[in-house]
């Protein structure tokens, strides 16, 4: 099972933001965020989970060798003895995933709910999101399913990243993508 | 009089509302569950089925339910966090009686003693009608039933009738009027095998957030999305075609739609000729609705318009659903018809993935408009003012026909009527009309002049503060019963918990309250589904027929399908399938609609339109959602939506605080500059109560057949707030 992401779709309601704060072993704190694009021009969001870098740059550049990776390439959590606060990471990443939560003097992240999976069940972002804009299953599964393809290579200038949780990519974007409610009323007599 | 008894500071510090963040005892309270309660969300008409987890007779949490064939574990985050109105602050734990210093609590036999006597004093000084009941479509089923019996029996009143009254009577007039039957047409699941959806007034990625999915189904498998809606919202942003329809004008749109299909003869003329009635009262009267008439009363343009109808016609088969975009208005039922007589005329109802339906807006808005509380309606959907039906539920309820009441008032002509003195004694159940009903000066003056008012709620809400007696009720995951949602399927509701304190379920407060009325032998109910059996006895032969229906059937089906006749009988998930309508000849009617403009349109006094709506995070009148903290925190407060040609007139930049004006009074909240909005458009969400209501502005004015008032358009004009001011 794999996680896939399609912003696309997304509404914006913010259930997997609470319901990741609903996961036992962070019960209270969600490790997800969701924002908008610019809410200005258009009701676009966008969520954001650990994309789980095969390399991850968050890890790498950690001074205190604080973010460890699981044999199932889960990138976790700073460790809290080990984390310094120092940032590095939230500063490094490439998605703008870590958060350095001031409370607990320590990085937390998503960590794809590593006690639900361990378990056989699906993240619970994926659960419950309504849009399918967060989706938990096999590749078979969503490329059957969806007309979008899955892609898990990015390029930030000359880094390139892979990542074990694949953003779903479709080939109809343009750039004339309209949201001014304004410009659809054109043309209508007086 | 009935002024609250302390300042607005004081209730809300005794009451609340106040905002719950975590599980009784914290988050770091042993929490692990004594079991999972497979039951549904109580915030929207879809009735996701969730698992609550209880410990120790409390709601601690939830885990999705992936099995529960509607949602499958998906939840909006009013659904994540609904188990935090549970065990909540201000739950309320005893019956309270108000006193000149506030309330104070009292026992049950104190309080319902009161209750009772105020009910007679009432009726013997001013008549039987003279005391009106008000219930919610929140409720479910049992008590929808039992609040119509009790009014009609009980307390031999015609005035009552429910909220649902502001929701989902337009649409059930006019799929009454059309199909002789109000029922969505289609269970969901045929969305993802259609090839077009067409959504019309619904803003579906925040009200009903679950059917996204099942409209990315849809597209997934190659179908196209038309979004009609003043505003661009969360998924008619991803839509095909969008038409920014102008308030107000959506009988014309549809009505320039289908002139477009008839013009290029892309009807199905088998299909009127087989079932349907008065097809070329509609070609006359959508004749003159060419494209660009259309685009001048629509503010589409003609080219979309066209477009649309190309859209429809290329597709075999399609699924046309709305919600209150369309409904909210004084031509509500016009609006829904205009609808259906596109849907009838292209032959696109009663087969797989072809379709049509209103989605219900409330927790049972479906189950609620269907079993007698409305003021016009007995059981069963049936007549109130047709005699073999009246004879059919004397009959079940064991009384004499000729002492069952005709049709009273409906909700928002029955608040007037408390106004106007003609009503002197109310009982609510789950109803807030301060904060739901438009033009909040006329409700609490009406409120005021109550000379007995009982509210049952969980919660002090802002209506309930002006009451006499209030009486602890239930929470949804506090009862057994069944809810029917928006498809049409009938769900179980389990208990989780025990009502808390003295607070106890609210049919028993109901049927307490009919025994000390001396109504002991026509209301012997000991549990919920002794009522059930009997509101599925009573239904039976209606147009609303339950009769096949048990617990055990509905828990093992997952929910089943009304109409279900006999126990043999497996439901009815898709409607007219046949090509037979309910009406007596089988045939479905059309309604030719002509436009005509809204009760309030904009003058040169008055120049902008204002339109209302829900957000994503709260519920209603929100005396439940406005009490938990992170759904409170996700969207604080109403905000003022405008475009930024309009903003620009006025010097108006997001977060200024902007006074709205209309006839009535105004409200003054801080401004969202968003492109996503027509320009000639403001819309506020109507969620919160006193100086943020955004009812203090809006019309009362009523569809003449559905009594839905026009909470969607109304003139306004705009004055930005100068800070310090």
């Amino acid at each position: 099972m794999e996680f896939f992401i399609d912003p696309s779709r997304c509404i914006g309601c913010q259930a997997c933001v609470h319901a990741c704060a609903e996961c036992e072993s962070h019960r209270g704190v969600s490790m997800i965020h969701l924002d908008y694009v610019d809410r200005s021009s258009s009701p676009q969001t966008t969520p954001t989970v650990c994309m789980h870098c095969e390399d991850p740059t968050c890890a790498r550049v950690c001074p205190a060798d604080a973010i460890k990776q699981t044999a199932e390439g889960v990138v976790q959590s700073a460790l809290q003895p080990r984390c310094i606060g120092c940032s590095n990471c939230v500063l490094a990443c490439p998605f703008g995933v870590p958060r350095y939560l001031g409370e607990m003097d320590q990085m937390m992240k998503c960590d794809m709910c590593y006690d639900r999976t361990s378990a056989d069940l699906k993240p619970m972002c994926a659960t419950v999101c309504p849009s399918g804009a967060l989706f938990f299953g096999t590749k078979e599964e969503i490329e059957q399913k969806r007309q979008e393809k899955p892609i898990n290579r990015f390029t930030f200038g000359r880094q390139v990243v892979t990542t074990k949780v694949h953003l779903m990519v479709g080939d109809t974007a343009s750039d004339e993508m309209e949201f001014d409610v304004a410009s659809f009323c054109e043309g209508v007599g007086s | 009089m009935a002024i609250p008894p302390l300042s607005e500071q004081e209730l809300i510090q005794q009451y609340g509302p106040h905002l719950n963040y975590e599980p009784p005892g914290g988050w770091l309270a042993e929490h692990e569950p004594d079991r999972l309660v497979k039951t549904h969300c109580c915030f929207c008409g879809v009735q996701c089925g969730i698992q609550l987890k209880v410990h120790n007779d409390k709601v601690v949490g939830f885990e999705p339910w992936e099995d529960f064939p509607v949602n499958q574990g998906k939840l909006c985050p009013k659904g994540v966090k609904r188990y935090l109105q549970n065990n909540h602050p201000d739950r309320l734990l005893h019956p309270l009686i108000r006193t000149d210093s506030g309330f104070r609590e009292a026992d049950w036999e104190a309080a319902l003693s009161l209750v009772v006597e105020n009910i007679q004093r009432i009726q013997e000084q001013y008549g039987k009608d003279a005391f009106a009941v008000l219930s919610g479509a929140s409720v479910t089923n049992e008590k929808a039933y039992l609040m119509g019996k009790f009014a009609r029996v009980a307390l031999q009143t015609a005035n009552i009738d429910y909220n649902g009254r502001l929701c989902m009577v337009s649409a059930g007039a006019a799929n009454k009027m059309a199909f002789g039957i109000d029922r969505a047409a289609n269970p969901w699941s045929d969305i993802p095998l259609t090839q077009l959806v067409l959504v019309t007034g619904s803003n579906v990625g925040e009200c009903f957030p679950i059917l996204t999915d099942y409209l990315w189904r849809a597209r997934d498998n190659g179908a196209k999305f038309i979004a009609i809606d003043p505003r661009m919202t969360p998924v008619a942003r991803t839509a095909d075609l969008f038409l920014p329809v102008r308030p107000g004008r959506d009988s014309a749109l549809m009505n320039g739609i289908l002139h477009v299909l008839i013009e290029h003869d892309w009807i199905d003329h088998d299909f009127i000729n087989a079932h349907t009635k008065g097809f070329e009262s509609v070609q006359a009267a959508v004749a003159e609705y060419t494209p660009q008439r259309t685009a001048e009363i629509s503010g589409v343009p003609a080219a979309s318009i066209v477009r649309a109808a190309e859209m429809w016609a290329e597709a075999e088969k399609s699924m046309l659903l709305h919600a209150r975009g369309i409904e909210h208005h004084t031509k509500g039922v016009e609006n829904v018809l205009s609808c259906i007589n596109l849907v009838l005329a292209t032959g696109r109802i009663g087969k797989p993935g072809c379709g049509y339906g209103t989605i219900t807006g409330q927790g049972n808005g479906q189950g609620g408009r269907e079993h007698g509380q409305r003021c016009n309606q007995l059981p069963g959907g049936r007549d109130i003012e047709n005699p073999q039906h009246r004879a059919e539920i004397a009959r079940t309820w064991k009384i004499d026909e000729s002492d069952l009441p005709h049709s009273g008032l409906t909700a928002v002509e029955l608040m007037d009527a408390v106004d106007t003195g003609q009503i002197k004694g109310l009982l609510s159940l789950s109803f807030n009309p301060l904060v739901s009903l438009p033009d909040t000066k006329r409700t609490r003056s009406a409120l005021e002049k109550l000379e007995f008012y009982a509210a049952i709620d969980p919660f002090m809400s802002e209506t309930a503060r002006y009451a006499d007696v209030v009486l602890a009720g239930s929470l949804q995951e506090e009862d057994e019963g069944t809810v029917t949602n928006g498809e049409g399927r009938v769900v179980r509701i389990r208990q989780a918990v025990p009502p808390p304190g003295n607070a106890r379920v609210d049919w028993e407060i109901i049927v307490d309250i009919a025994h000390r009325l001396d109504k002991e032998l026509l209301f012997p109910y000991a549990e919920p589904e002794d009522l059930f059996r009997e509101l599925c006895r009573a239904s039976a032969g209606g147009p609303v027929d339950y009769a096949g229906l048990t617990y055990a059937k509905i828990e093992q089906c997952n929910g089943v399908f009304w109409p279900c006749p006999s126990r043999e009988h497996p439901g009815t998930p898709r409607l007219f399938e046949d090509g037979g309508f309910a009406h007596p000849d089988g045939k479905a009617q059309f309604h030719p609609v002509t436009y005509r403009p809204p009760d309030e349109d904009v003058d040169a006094a008055y120049p902008i339109i204002m339109t209302s709506g829900r957000v994503v995070s709260q519920y209603l009148s929100g005396t439940q959602t406005r009490r938990i903290g992170p759904l409170v925190d996700q969207y604080p407060g109403p905000q003022i939506e405008l475009h930024p040609r309009l903003a620009e007139q006025y010097d108006i930049q997001s977060g200024d605080m902007v006074c709205v004006e209309s006839r009535r009074s105004s409200v003054t909240l801080p401004a969202l500059v968003v492109r996503t909005i027509r320009p000639d458009t403001i819309f506020i969400p109507y969620h919160w109560p006193g100086e943020q209501a955004a009812n203090r502005v809006t019309n009362r004015a009523l569809d003449p057949i559905s009594k839905i008032p026009e909470f969607k358009i109304c003139a306004v004009r705009l004055r930005k707030v100068e800070a310090g001011v």
